[in-house]
C-alpha cells in the first residue's frame, strides 16, 4: 500500500501534528511520500519523498492552490490513500481533494484496524468502523491518536513542486489569540466550569471551589463564548493546554478539543450527572452528582479542614 | 440577494444511546432531538445577513418528518421558507451523497451566499459544507469566528488551533462553515414562533434531488471499550464529599 501524508506549516513553522501522520503510517505499515507547503528553513525529518511546496509563494492558507497542488503530487504518486490530520488545515482541505477525486472521506480517524478506519460517534460516546467503497481513500487524523515511538532522523529528498492555479479566497494573514489576565499554565489547580452549571451565576460556585483549593478556575468553550468567563480561561485545543497537580471538571462532557487541553493533569476529577459523559475516560475519579449540590457542600468541607 | 442555510437535527448528546438493529447506527427512539449546534450559529448568522441586506433566506433540512421540528426553530429565528428533503434513510448517507442533494436543490436556486454548520454533533464529519461548495464550484472557507458581509465581499476570520485566527476575504456566491460561538443565536419569540407557523414549507422527497450512491459505508456501531482506570463514586453529597476529600488527601499532595 501507498499512502501519501499531508504535513502543516503555520506562521513558518512545521506543525507536531506530522508525528501523527507518521504514526499512523508505521501503523499501516505502508510505504509513504509527504506532501507540505512549507519552508526549505524547516524540513520535516522524513525517510522518502517530500513534495514541497514554497509557502511564501503560495501562502499557508490558501485551499484552492493547496488543492491543485496536491492534486498534481497525487497524480506523481497515486497513493492508495491520503492521510491528513483532522485540524483547521485539514478538514477544510481534505475534502476538496475529496469530491476532485470522488473518494471517500473518512473524519477524525482514531484507529486503524484490519485495513479499516475507525471513527468517534456522538460526541466520542460511540465508535464506528467504516469500510470505503472507492479506490482512493482519504482520511484525516484525530490529534494524538496515532504517534511515533522514535522520531525518524533521516532527511528526505525534496521534489519542489509549483503550480499556476489561482483562487478567488484572499488570506490576509493572522490575528493571534488575546492572552494576558490569568495564566492557567502556572497553576497547581484548575477547577472548570462546563455548560452543565448552566447560568453565568454558577461561576461563583467554581471559583470558590477553585479558591478553596487555592487555584484558579477554568472553562470549557461554550461558557466562554456564552461571555461567562474570559477566553483566557479556554481549556483546551483554541484555548489553553494544561497540566495542573489537580484537575477538577464541574459539568463538562468531555468532548476531544477538552481532552486535549487537560488530560496531562496529574490527577483529573470530574463531577457529572451523566454516567456515560466521556470526560470519565480521562477522570481519576468521576462523581456522579449535580455540581450545583455538590460542589458548595465539598468547598465547605474543605474551607472547615 | 438570495440566501441558504442548511441545517441537520441530531440527538441531545446527553441521552443514553443504544445501537440500532442492524448494528450499523444508533436507535432512533427514546432520544431528544434538537438542531445541530454548530447549525444554531449558521440560522444567526444567516439571519444577520438578511437584516443587514434584505435578502431571501431559505433554510433546508434532509431527514425524516420529525425534522420538521427542528426547522420550526429556524423559521422561529428569522428564515422565510423552509425546504424539508423527506429521506427516512437519511443517517445512512455519507457526507458526499448529502452535499449532492444539498448541491442539486442549490445549483436551481443561484444562492449568493451558504451557510452551513462545520460539523454535525453526531457524525461529525466536517465535509458537507466544502463538498457541496465544490459541486457548485464556489469558494468555501470552514470554521469562521467572524463574518461581515460588504460590496458583494464577504470578510471572514477562520480560527485556527490555540485561538490563532487566519483573516480570509472572498467574493459572494460563497460558502462558510460556521463555529461555536460565531454570534450569539437568539432565542425565538412567542410572536416570532406563532409567524413562523404561517410560513412556507416545502416538502421534496429525496429522490428527486439524489443522483449517486454513497462511497462508504459503516459497517458497525459499538460503544467503545473503556480504558479509563478511574474510580466512579455514587450517592450523597456530604458523603460523596468526605470520599472525594479522603482520595484527594491520599492520592494528591493538594490537601497538604
Ligand atoms: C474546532 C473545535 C475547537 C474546539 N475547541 C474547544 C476548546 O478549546 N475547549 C473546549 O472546551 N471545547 C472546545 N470545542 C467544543 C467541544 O467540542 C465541546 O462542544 C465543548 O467542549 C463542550 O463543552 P461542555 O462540556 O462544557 O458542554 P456539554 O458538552 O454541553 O456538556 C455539559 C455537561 O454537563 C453535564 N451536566 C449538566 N448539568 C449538570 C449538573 N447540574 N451537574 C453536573 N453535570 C451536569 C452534562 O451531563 C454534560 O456532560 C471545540 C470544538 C471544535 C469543533
Amino acid at each position: 500500500m501507498k499512502i501519501l501524508l499531508v504535513a502543516e506549516c503555520r506562521e513558518g513553522r512545521l506543525q507536531a501534528n506530522i508525528n501523527d501522520l507518521l504514526g499512523f503510517a508505521a501503523k499501516a505499515d505502508a510505504e509513504s511520500a509527504l506532501f507540505l507547503v512549507g519552508t526549505q528553513e524547516e524540513l520535516p525529518k522524513f525517510a522518502g519523498t517530500l513534495y514541497l511546496a514554497d509557502s511564501s509563494t503560495y501562502g499557508e492558507y490558501n485551499p484552492e492552490i493547496h488543492k491543485q497542488l496536491l492534486l498534481d503530487t497525487i497524480d506523481t504518486v497515486k497513493p492508495d490513500m491520503v492521510i491528513f490530520s483532522h485540524s483547521s488545515y485539514g478538514w477544510d482541505l481534505a475534502p476538496r481533494i475529496a469530491f476532485a477525486l470522488k473518494a471517500a472521506q473518512i473524519s477524525e480517524v482514531v484507529d486503524f484496524v484490519d485495513g479499516k478506519p475507525i471513527a468517534p460517534v456522538c460526541n466520542a460516546k460511540l465508535r464506528r468502523t467504516v469500510a470505503p467503497k472507492t479506490a482512493v481513500t482519504i482520511l484525516t487524523l484525530q490529534a494524538g491518536a496515532f504517534s511515533l515511538a522514535e522520531e525518524p532522523t533521516t532527511t528526505p529528498t525534496v521534489e519542489a513542486i509549483s503550480t499556476t492555479a489561482t483562487g478567488k479566497i484572499e488570506f490576509s494573514g493572522y490575528q493571534q489569540a488575546d492572552i494576558g489576565g490569568v495564566d492557567l499554565s502556572k497553576a497547581q489547580v484548575i477547577v472548570s466550569a462546563g455548560r452543565g452549571i448552566g447560568k453565568p451565576e454558577n461561576i461563583a460556585i467554581i471559583e470558590g471551589l477553585a479558591k478553596a483549593l487555592k487555584g484558579e478556575y477554568g472553562a470549557s468553550r461554550p461558557v466562554v463564548d456564552s461571555e461567562w468567563a474570559e477566553h483566557n480561561r479556554q481549556v483546551g485545543t483554541t484555548g489553553q493546554t494544561v497540566s495542573p497537580k489537580l484537575y477538577v471538571a464541574c459539568g463538562i462532557s468531555g468532548a476531544i478539543q477538552h481532552l486535549a487541553g487537560m488530560k496531562k493533569s496529574e490527577f483529573i476529577v470530574a463531577i457529572n450527572t451523566d454516567k456515560d459523559a466521556p470526560i470519565g475516560e480521562v477522570a481519576d475519579v468521576l462523581l456522579i452528582a449535580d455540581l450545583k449540590q455538590f460542589v458548595p457542600i465539598l468547598t465547605d468541607k474543605i474551607l472547615a479542614m | 440577494m438570495n440566501i441558504l442555510v442548511c441545517i441537520k437535527q441530531v440527538p441531545d448528546m446527553e441521552s443514553k444511546f443504544k445501537v440500532n438493529a442492524e448494528g450499523c447506527w444508533y436507535d432512533s427512539s427514546d432520544l431528544a432531538w434538537r438542531m445541530n449546534e454548530y447549525d444554531e450559529y449558521a440560522v444567526e448568522q444567516a439571519v444577520q445577513l438578511k437584516e443587514q441586506t434584505g435578502a431571501d433566506l431559505t433554510v433546508l433540512c434532509i431527514g425524516p418528518d420529525r425534522v420538521k421540528e427542528t426547522m420550526k426553530k429556524a423559521l422561529a429565528m428569522g428564515c422565510d421558507r423552509g425546504i424539508h428533503v423527506t429521506d427516512a434513510e437519511s443517517f445512512d448517507k455519507d457526507p458526499f451523497a448529502i452535499a449532492s442533494i444539498i448541491a442539486k436543490f442549490a445549483e436551481q436556486k443561484s444562492f449568493d451566499m451558504i451557510f452551513t454548520g462545520m460539523q454535525s454533533q453526531d457524525r461529525g464529519s466536517a465535509q458537507v459544507g466544502v463538498l457541496t461548495a465544490e459541486m457548485l464550484g464556489i469558494p468555501s472557507i470552514t470554521t469562521i469566528v467572524s463574518f461581515a458581509f460588504d460590496a458583494g465581499q464577504i470578510t471572514v476570520q477562520r480560527e485556527l488551533e490555540g485561538g490563532v485566527k487566519a483573516m480570509v476575504k472572498a467574493p459572494l456566491p460563497a460558502l462558510v462553515t460556521c463555529q461555536l460561538g460565531l454570534n450569539t443565536p437568539r432565542y425565538p419569540t412567542l410572536p416570532n414562533i406563532m409567524k413562523a407557523k404561517k410560513k412556507e414549507l416545502v416538502v421534496t422527497p429525496v429522490a428527486d434531488l439524489l443522483g449517486v450512491a454513497v462511497l462508504q459505508e459503516t459497517l458497525s456501531l459499538y460503544f467503545p471499550e473503556k480504558k479509563g482506570g478511574g474510580v466512579v463514586l455514587e450517592g450523597d453529597s456530604a458523603e460523596l464529599a468526605d470520599q472525594l476529600i479522603a482520595i484527594l488527601k491520599e492520592k494528591t499532595a493538594v490537601l497538604a
